[in-house]
């Protein structure tokens, strides 16, 4: 019943929400980055907390030894505001989930860190994204280049329809990272070995990589992506479409990896967030509601809608 | 009674049937409120009534439209003397025709004598005797097909399969018309064609290496004693053909990779529209565009280079419809290229592909079978072309490859053997028979390749 008043309320305040949204925190705490990079920031008490969707970011937008940062993010699909002033750092080597409810914007701001918005022709995208201090979003940065080191896993596994081999060596091939035929071999052997896919396939590079199972092709995609070793990997629900076992083997596989990328994964799995994030940025209508290290945020959410998300009584 | 008087009182009859049949069931559970006991929705009732009114009666108007004047002909040649039943068929029939148009009135040729009076009178008699039989017997059956199924109208009796069953029945003939038609083609130039395979042994035909069709009209003529090689109408074929192939392809690939993957969408809405008018001129208009403009225009390049350009031209036919054809295989490549899933591109460029490498390397080899499939049901479209060669390719049958020599197809043979006043016993009007034949098969062919391979390459993303 509480749910089912609070949510109401919340409509009325999202409606409402672009006129109040510069001004004053809901109740005075300075729960956005804006304020300061220290953890320390304020908490506030469990009666008096944030339960609006104000536009202001509650948590820890900053982190230490930040990899990607963006600031003041807008996305505009047409008229259709899709992402309103998010903003958030990355680390190194860090694992960060993005989770909301559909609809809430939180692919859109993943396909930003790559400029995959760029082929849509209606999205605009405002703000700064700085990926180890570049701005991605400048003129003289060719989206070709940025790819090459944003790499980016799909919801559905999307091998293209070559054998096995060519579509790890794809992108070596198109970006000349080997010089002859053993090297490429080398890389295609550990990218597969890497993507835990080397024992199944080893006798059948040759064979399609449509013909794997779905968890198989999922990890021909990661292999894919590492293959071009990139710096960044994102993760567009990458086991929503593969069986229990097949996502304990991603996930498995999301843990070895974040020990040389950083990793931005949009999942709608909380359990998922909770084993593989160190950090977890919870999305609501296209506002980051709340970052904050993954164990805090289902522990000790601060924002009531965050509560309410991971407590599975809205979403 | 008039034909047209019968249908519409059949028609009455019919919208009659349906009330009261649909009446009638509401009424053998008591009313609209029990609706729920019938096993149909009263409707059904109503047409399944209809059927039973409609259907027999215009079945037996059919039959009877075919059978009758056959069975008064015989009736009529049975009544006359021995004389004139023994009389050659073709008189017999000239005889027939003649009672026949003095019956209803028409221009008989020659004297009008007795016998041909009496008869004709008897033919009137005839008629009119089937006439009012026939109305008698479709009203028949028109009301006992009403009353049967009106008896059988009853709360547990399934109306709607019955209708259904119609329906399904009448969306099967629907369907099967095209498919008789083309047995029909194929059976009708079959034979013809074996007739034209008796005169002249398969093995000359294909093999031959002259065609010059021409035959002797009179037994003392001298040399045109035909010759039927249609070697040189093959190659002539697959020349131009090849030259369409060699403009349409490329064009209509390029086309299509701009349409679909560079193109804003203002361009595309644009070229589209366009190109599908350049489908919608009719060939004939290409014709005249090739032999009026494209052909004096090669013929001229040609000399100003020092080639010896023939006026009609294979190079200038096959350029025109090479042009034709673009639209076709830019459409059907579009899709192909259109079909292929996006996250197929979608991973391409997060993997920092450009846009070329995505189209080469990604969305071309995964469209391939589609175009591919494009490709062939365009050649086919080329092979069976016609007006354009007729106007701008020449009639010289040329065993030749040279592009800019005069050569002839199999279409323009084929049309210039059956234009005009024809004999149907000489090999000449037959052969053109065994030239469609060939055609045929051929198109076929490739159109059953080609929509195989398409089917195949949709089965792989659905």
């Amino acid at each position: 019943m509480a749910a089912m008043t609070e949510s109401s309320g919340m409509d009325e305040a999202t409606a409402a929400a672009p006129a109040v949204k510069p001004q004053a925190p809901a109740n005075g705490k300075a729960g956005d980055g804006q304020v300061g990079r220290g953890r320390d920031a304020a908490r506030p008490d469990k009666d008096a907390r944030h339960s609006a969707l104000t536009g202001r970011t509650v948590g820890q937008v900053r982190c230490e030894n930040p990899f990607i940062v963006a600031e003041n993010i807008d996305v505009f699909y047409g008229d259709n505001h899709a992402i309103k002033d998010v903003t958030l750092e990355i680390g190194r080597n860090q694992v960060v989930a993005l989770i909301g409810p559909s609809g809430c914007g939180k692919s859109t701001f993943l396909r930003c860190l790559n400029r995959m918005n760029d082929s849509i022709d209606i999205a605009r995208v405002t703000g700064t994204i700085t990926l180890d201090g570049q701005d991605i979003y400048s003129r003289d940065l060719d989206p070709v280049v940025l790819r090459a080191r944003v790499g980016m896993v799909f919801q559905k596994p999307n091998p293209f329809p070559k054998s096995i081999y060519d579509n790890v060596a794809y992108g070596p091939r198109i970006h000349g990272l080997a010089a002859d035929r053993a090297e490429l071999d080398e890389i295609v052997h550990v990218s597969l070995e890497r993507a835990g896919l080397l024992k199944e396939v080893k006798d059948r590079l040759d064979e399609p990589g449509t013909g794997l199972s779905g968890g198989q092709q999922q990890r021909l995609c990661i292999a894919r992506t590492i293959a071009v070793n990139p710096e960044v990997i994102l993760m567009d629900e990458p086991c929503s479409a593969l069986d229990p076992i097949a996502t304990a083997r991603i996930e498995d596989l999301i843990d070895e990896l974040s020990a040389n990328y950083a990793i931005v994964i949009v999942t709608h799995s909380m359990q998922q967030a909770a084993r593989v994030s160190q950090r977890v940025a919870y999305f609501h209508l296209g506002t980051l509601v709340e970052v904050d290290e993954t164990d805090r945020i289902f522990t000790n959410p601060q924002h009531k809608l965050t509560e309410d998300y991971v407590t599975g009584r809205i979403g | 009674m008039q034909t047209t008087t019968l249908i519409l009182l059949l028609g009455a009859m019919t919208f009659i049937a349906f009330y009261l049949g649909r009446s009638r069931s509401l009424a053998t559970v008591g009313g609209a409120a029990k609706l729920a006991k019938l096993h149909s929705l009263p409707g059904y009732y109503g047409y399944y009534a209809a059927i039973w009114v409609l259907l027999p009666s215009l079945a037996l108007v059919l039959l009877w439209t075919i059978v009758e004047p056959r069975v008064i002909v015989a009736l009529i040649i049975k009544s006359l003397p021995q004389a004139e039943q023994d009389l050659s068929a073709g008189e017999l029939n000239l005889l027939v025709n003649n009672i026949r148009n003095l019956a209803t009135g028409d221009v008989v040729s020659g004297d009008i004598s007795v016998l041909l009076r009496e008869a004709s009178v008897r033919f009137q008699e005839l008629t009119a005797t089937s006439r009012q039989l026939l109305v008698t017997l479709t009203l028949g059956f028109a009301v006992f097909g009403g009353a049967y199924a009106y008896r059988r109208i009853a709360p547990g009796f399934r109306a709607r399969n019955r209708v259904e069953q119609v329906v399904s029945a009448f969306l099967i003939a629907a369907s099967s018309i095209a498919i008789l038609t083309t047995i029909g083609i194929v059976l009708s130039v079959l034979f013809e064609a074996i007739r034209f395979f008796r005169e002249v042994p398969v093995t000359e035909f294909l093999f031959g290496l002259t065609w010059s069709p021409q035959t002797a009209i009179r037994a003392d003529q001298v040399g045109s004693s035909g010759s039927f090689g249609a070697v040189p109408l093959f190659t002539g074929t697959l020349l131009i053909t090849a030259i369409a192939m060699f403009v349409a392809v490329p064009v209509g690939l390029m086309t299509a990779i701009y349409l679909a993957e560079y193109s804003t969408p203002r361009i595309r809405a644009i070229t589209k529209p366009i190109l599908e008018i350049l489908a919608g001129i009719p060939t004939v208009v290409y014709g005249f565009f090739a032999a009026l403009t494209v052909a004096p225009f090669v013929r001229r390049a040609g000399e100003a280079i020092g080639f010896d350009v023939a006026s009609e031209s294979a190079l200038a036919a096959g350029l025109v419809m090479g042009i034709m054809i673009i639209p076709l295989v830019s459409s059907l490549s579009d899709d192909a290229i259109n079909a292929v899933p996006r996250a197929m591109r979608d991973g391409a460029l997060a993997l920092g592909s450009t846009r070329s490498e995505t189209m080469l390397r990604v969305l071309l080899p995964a469209a391939l079978p589609g175009i591919v499939g494009g490709v062939l049901l365009a050649v086919s479209r080329a092979i069976g072309e016609t007006m354009i060669v007729v106007m701008a390719a020449g009639l010289a049958a040329n065993l030749t490859i040279n592009p800019l020599e005069a050569v002839t197809t199999v279409t323009v043979q084929i049309v210039t053997l059956l234009v005009g006043d024809q004999e149907f016993d000489s090999a000449k009007t037959l052969a053109a028979f065994a030239l469609g034949l060939v055609l045929f098969v051929v198109t076929l062919g490739l159109n059953v390749i080609g929509l195989k391979v398409v089917r195949r390459y949709r089965e792989a993303y659905d």
